[in-house]
């Protein structure tokens, strides 16, 4: 249906743009004036009115036609006193009767009533979808042909439009972000009516568990978020311990030592590890890293489990080693040549330049780094999911299974996603703490780093 | 004398310092060796996993095309043939696969067969029917766990009850080995058949028609967006609040966690608009949404490259500054555009966690042929092997990462073409 509409609307486009441009030349050339503009703008001008209110039914349509003709369809049907009804089932079930007649066969006698009616509205629908579309298209060329007069400014108009089409453009940005803060707040506000926020914020038992049968009581859930923190705060900073060395001593030895030859090479190569998508590294944990620290576990006594805090922290560190090491790269390289050449000219050597000089210069700069890449290791998600398991433990112990944020929203997510029941809703609560989180960090770092340039600019 | 101890202490307090400055130098070089290492163990991680993915294990089975059993004549028209017992064919073969065998044996040797095993018997009779009545012999799929076995990635000498194959299936297949009827082939299934609850028959190509439907979606939105918003930042947009607080807008997405971005497309594309779920329109959406930040810094320090005496130049022969921006300047920042949107899909081709949340990792059988119809993505479909408990299935992440790797270096590739082939230095 869609495929179609589209040819349609190009057909429109097309004819559109040469009716504008032949209707102005014939206009002009009766009325014995040169037009304001060239012929192309008065075309444009017609194109535009023809494709926006098209544009925008069409969207409208496909994003609405199925949701309407669902809450018919369900209105009208005949339900039977006394039967349970699940909405969405019955819907399935209706749409597939309709789409598929040979389902039809031992289907009661109203999902087989509601399928028809389903199909057929679904024929109406698709009709006066194609008849509004052409007469939206005719109308818009209509009205802009009235316009085509040769004192007309078509330029000016056009260019007037193109501005709208590019602040609305910008605006994405904005619309996205309000669209992630209120899908966040609108589902945790849901979620905080069952749940207490004190209990998620501050108690220690996560068992997101919800009751199949009303009134039972023995499989009640709690959601007391502590292990899950206490876990992401754990993996992090397995994952910072790794990354914050290696990245920053790779920095600086390619700051300040390497040669030009072996720069070359080197920051390609990091750029492929940064490029790497985070399932290859969950992935390479799963696979080489976990099995080893299990291993490494017993040889030192340590019964570890097979997915560990410490694998999933060690490859999220080698992840973030790129993220780092850029940063840092760029930090290190802004600090004024002449603090390096002062030092030096006093005859301290490198190593002493970079440690007294050149880090303390540049600390504010990699402090925000480091922040991003806090930021960043709190919201990974794929290697946790993979090599850090589910289990909520309130631990210490980088040996044992641990579970993050991340991978609780995963979990809470995956197969049926009912949004009536706080499991899944906790997934939004927990994705508006790692959105307030990552946000702070990142505002943080930015000024960071943003005051730190001015320092030396 | 006085003079000959502070020299020496000058020339060992130098060696020492000397030897520290050597041991940073040293320490930097490590770690940088490290991260490299790392890498290194990566790929090499992944590439002697996967490789056997790409081989699969065929035994050779003597078919029995009889008539009578099949239920068909030679002159049984096409539509008939279809309809033939080809199980029954198939059951005959096997329970003739090896000499004198007990009935619990036939079942052990059943296991040792692809569930596609009966598709393939079919095929072969529909692309050749004069081969009725005749037996033929025939190369068919052989099961997952014979071919891990055979591969070398299940091992036998563990205990039997921890073992897929029992130990008189063992010998079954040290039998074939020895009769030469078991060979190992390249894998075509791998690269034209979708997911599959059977390792044997499990492929990429469903998930890789799902990235690229996505990718589509992807570019379709987020080119022409972004090249708006920063041709409107860059050229025209005012210098107030509003284009600031656009600005702050467009550095913090950058750094929303991907897994938040798909919470929006559960929240506001599933749930608010209905659009349907698990199919590449939404994902591709959503990663447009997560990429549109990454590309407009992009095209924005391209439309920045451009030296502003073209612009003005326009201007001063009466361009209007929309003429100057659209004839002049963007066309001039279009490659350095192109190679930002080009990165930008390479981070939307690695994403995962958005596309778990819209349900593009329900089980999909089958090969998408429109942007509306439930899909895999390749590195869901990778997630989706890497936490399979089935054995066969580990090798097949493997190789699919070996995949998306060179879809991802050849998208890199093109990046950097484009860029040194038409990026101009001013």
């Amino acid at each position: 249906m869609f495929f179609w509409s589209l040819v349609l609307i190009a057909v429109g486009i097309f004819s559109s743009f040469i009716y504008g441009r032949s209707r102005i030349k014939l206009n002009s050339k009766k009325q014995g004036t040169k037009s304001k503009s060239l012929p192309n703008y008065y075309a444009q001008y017609v194109l535009m009115w023809c494709l926006f209110p098209a544009l925008i039914v069409y969207f409208s349509w496909a994003i609405f036609q199925e949701q309407i003709i669902q809450n018919i369809v369900i209105s009208n049907f005949e339900f039977i006193e006394g039967a349970v009804y699940n909405e969405g089932l019955l819907l399935a079930e209706i749409r597939n009767v309709a789409n598929n007649p040979s389902f039809a066969d031992g289907k009661s006698i109203e999902i087989i009533n509601a399928a028809s009616h389903y199909s057929s509205l679904r024929q109406i629908s698709q009709i006066s979808f194609y008849t509004s579309i052409i007469i939206i298209m005719l109308l818009g060329a209509l009205y802009a042909s009235q316009k085509l007069k040769p004192e007309f400014h078509a330029q000016h108009t056009i260019e007037k439009y193109i501005q709208y089409i590019l602040i609305f453009c910008s605006s994405v940005a904005i619309f996205t972000t309000i669209g992630i803060v209120f899908s966040l707040i609108f589902e945790s506000l849901r979620f905080f009516a069952e749940v207490s926020i004190f209990e998620f914020l501050f108690s220690t038992e996560w068992y997101p568990f919800i009751p199949i049968r009303e009134g039972q009581t023995a499989a009640e859930g709690s959601f007391g978020a502590v292990p899950i923190f206490a876990g992401t705060f754990l993996v992090m900073v397995v994952a910072m311990c790794v990354a914050v060395p290696l990245g920053l001593l790779t920095a600086i030895y390619l700051a300040e030592y390497a040669s030009q030859r072996v720069r070359k090479i080197v920051k390609p190569l990091l750029e492929i590890l940064a490029g790497i998508p985070t399932i290859v590294y969950g992935f390479f944990a799963f696979v080489s890293v976990a099995p080893f620290v299990k291993a490494f576990g017993q040889s030192i006594g340590i019964d570890a489990s097979p997915t560990s805090a410490l694998a999933a922290g060690m490859v999220m560190g080698v992840m973030i080693i790129p993220f780092i090491s850029s940063l840092s790269d760029d930090v290190i390289n802004s600090v004024p040549q002449s603090l390096r050449e002062a030092s030096l000219g006093i005859g301290a050597n490198k190593a002493e330049t970079i440690k007294k000089v050149i880090l303390p210069a540049a600390l504010p700069g990699i402090v925000g780094a480091f922040l991003l890449a806090i930021s960043r290791a709190i919201g990974e998600t794929m290697i946790v999911v993979v090599a850090a398991g589910t289990a909520p433990n309130l631990t210490g112990n980088p040996f044992e299974n641990v579970t993050t944020v991340t991978v609780q929203i995963v979990v809470a997510l995956i197969g049926d996603q009912e949004f009536d029941n706080p499991r899944t809703l906790s997934a939004f609560a927990l994705g508006l703490v790692l959105f307030v989180i990552t946000l702070f960090l990142n505002i943080i770092a930015l000024q960071i780093v943003k005051r730190y340039r001015e320092r030396y600019e | 004398m006085n003079n000959s101890i502070a020299k020496e202490k000058i020339i060992s307090l130098r060696k020492k310092r000397s030897l520290e400055d050597m041991r940073f130098k040293y320490y930097g070089f490590t770690a940088m060796c490290l991260s490299l290492a790392v890498l290194v163990f990566l790929l090499y991680t992944i590439f002697s996993k996967g490789y056997t993915a790409f081989q699969k294990t065929i035994v050779l089975l003597e078919v029995d095309y009889n008539q009578e059993v099949l239920k068909l004549t030679p002159d049984s028209s096409d539509e008939d043939m279809e309809k033939g017992k080809f199980f029954r064919v198939k059951k005959q073969a096997i329970e003739n696969f090896f000499p004198d065998l007990s009935k619990s044996d036939i079942k052990l040797v059943k296991k040792l067969f692809s569930i596609n095993v009966d598709k393939e018997i079919k095929d072969y009779f529909l692309d050749n029917p004069e081969v009725i009545n005749t037996k033929q012999q025939i190369w068919v799929t052989a099961h997952s766990d014979v071919d891990q076995l055979l591969k070398g990635n299940s091992r036998r000498d563990v205990p039997e009850d921890r073992r897929k194959l029992n130990d008189i299936q063992l010998s079954y297949v040290d039998q074939l080995v020895e009769e030469n009827r078991v060979k190992q082939v390249f894998n075509n299934f791998f690269f034209t058949k979708a997911d599959s609850r059977h390792p044997e028959i499990a492929g990429v190509a469903g998930s890789f028609m799902g990235s690229l439907f996505t990718l589509f979606t992807v570019f379709i939105l987020s080119f022409p967006i972004a090249i708006g918003a920063s041709v409107y930042l860059e050229e025209f947009a005012p210098k107030n609040r509003i284009t600031e607080l656009i600005e702050v807008n467009i550095s913090n997405l950058a750094a929303v966690p991907s897994i938040v971005f798909g919470l929006l497309g559960l929240g506001v594309l599933l749930n608010v608009f209905g659009l349907p779920r698990s199919t590449p329109l939404v994902g591709g959406s959503v990663l447009a949404l997560m990429t549109l930040p990454t590309i407009i810094i992009a095209c924005r320090a391209s439309l920045k490259a451009v030296p502003p005496s073209i612009k003005e130049g326009a201007l001063a022969v009466g361009a209007t500054k929309t003429q100057a921006v659209f004839h002049h300047v963007v066309p001039l920042a279009l490659p350095g555009t192109l190679t930002g949107t080009i990165i930008g899909l390479a981070q939307a081709l690695g994403e995962t966690a958005p596309l778990i949340m819209i349900g593009m990792i329900a089980f999909i059988p089958n090969i998408p042929t429109g942007l509306t119809e439930p899909s895999a993505a390749l590195p869901v479909q990778i997630y989706l092997w890497v936490e399979s408990a089935e054995r066969g299935f580990q090798e097949k992440s493997a190789a699919a990462i070996m995949v998306i790797l060179i879809f991802l270096f050849m998208m890199n590739a093109i990046a950097v073409f484009l860029r040194n082939r038409f990026e101009r230095k001013w």
